[in-house]
């Protein structure tokens, strides 16, 4: 039986596998970026519909919005052109799509298999008051250690794309 | 409700067509951004098991995958410009100086 919370998760799967799909076919960078922008959209909807709104809100601020940025604007200074094929590509269509294929459905075929006893969540859902008490009493430790990690992440950055002296 | 296996195969389909984009791109670009699909397919797998639990600590980790995803980006990126200035290409058959 198909209820409404069922029918927006298969829209919303539909999406994210089309758009993974396309982030694979696409030739130019450009296109496979806006393709993955589409599949973590649909997936913070599909965060949503399972009621957890601050990772949803997280998702479409840091990955759609920051990283996304990231990526175009760096794809943009480098001018990424086309893929070319070569050889090597011939042999991945013929074989390793094929192959590709098969793996793909193993791993759903396995996985539902091995999962359909668990039923659906209990209708409660969490709250984000809830959450933020966690991250800052119990995990205020390695929250706190992000922030580090970010700041390591940018000085790495920024040391490593700095142009060199010329001396 | 939908059952979380319904997500679960979601999550492995994202992750193997994650998988699948890593080896067979040949931009250094898409191949980086097949690493980003693979670890979104695995936050919507700790969602999944954190609303099937009731617990919250799937969701606190989502958040740290999350921060670190932005900071293996950056710095990822910027070994992506490098080695474009370096080597003047993104085609990743081209950067195999360890083969020599």
């Amino acid at each position: 039986m198909i209820t409404p919370q069922i029918a927006v998760f298969l829209v919303l799967a539909a999406v994210t596998i089309a758009g993974a799909i396309s982030l694979i076919l696409q030739r130019h960078p450009i296109h496979s970026a806006l393709s993955l922008v589409v599949v973590m959209i649909a997936l913070a909807g599909l965060y949503l519909l399972q009621g957890a709104e601050f990772v949803a809100a997280v998702q479409i601020i840091v990955y759609a919005g920051a990283i996304m940025v990231l990526f175009i604007f760096v794809i943009m200074l480098l001018n990424a052109g086309e893929e070319e094929r070569s050889n090597l590509s011939r042999l991945a269509r013929y074989v390793g799509v094929p192959l590709g294929v098969v793996f793909l459905v193993e791993v759903a075929y396995w996985i539902g298999k091995a999962t359909a006893r668990l039923g659906s969540a209990p209708p409660e859902a969490v709250s984000t008051r809830d959450l933020s008490t966690l991250l800052f009493r119990e995990y205020a430790f390695p929250f706190e250690l992000t922030s580090f990690l970010i700041l390591i992440a940018l000085l790495g950055a920024l040391v490593l794309a700095r142009r060199e002296e010329s001396e | 409700m939908v059952p979380t296996s319904y997500y679960l195969v979601l999550s492995a389909v994202l992750f193997g067509l994650g998988v699948i984009a890593f080896v067979f791109k040949r931009n250094i670009l898409t191949v980086f951004m097949s690493i980003e699909l693979m670890l979104n397919a695995v936050n919507l797998a700790f969602v999944s098991f954190s609303r099937l639990l009731g617990q919250l600590q799937g969701q606190v980790f989502v958040f740290f995958v999350i921060v670190v995803a932005a900071a293996e980006a950056a710095v990822g990126l910027a070994i992506i410009m490098l080695i474009h200035r370096n080597r003047g290409t993104l085609d990743v058959e081209n950067v195999d100086s360890l083969k020599d």
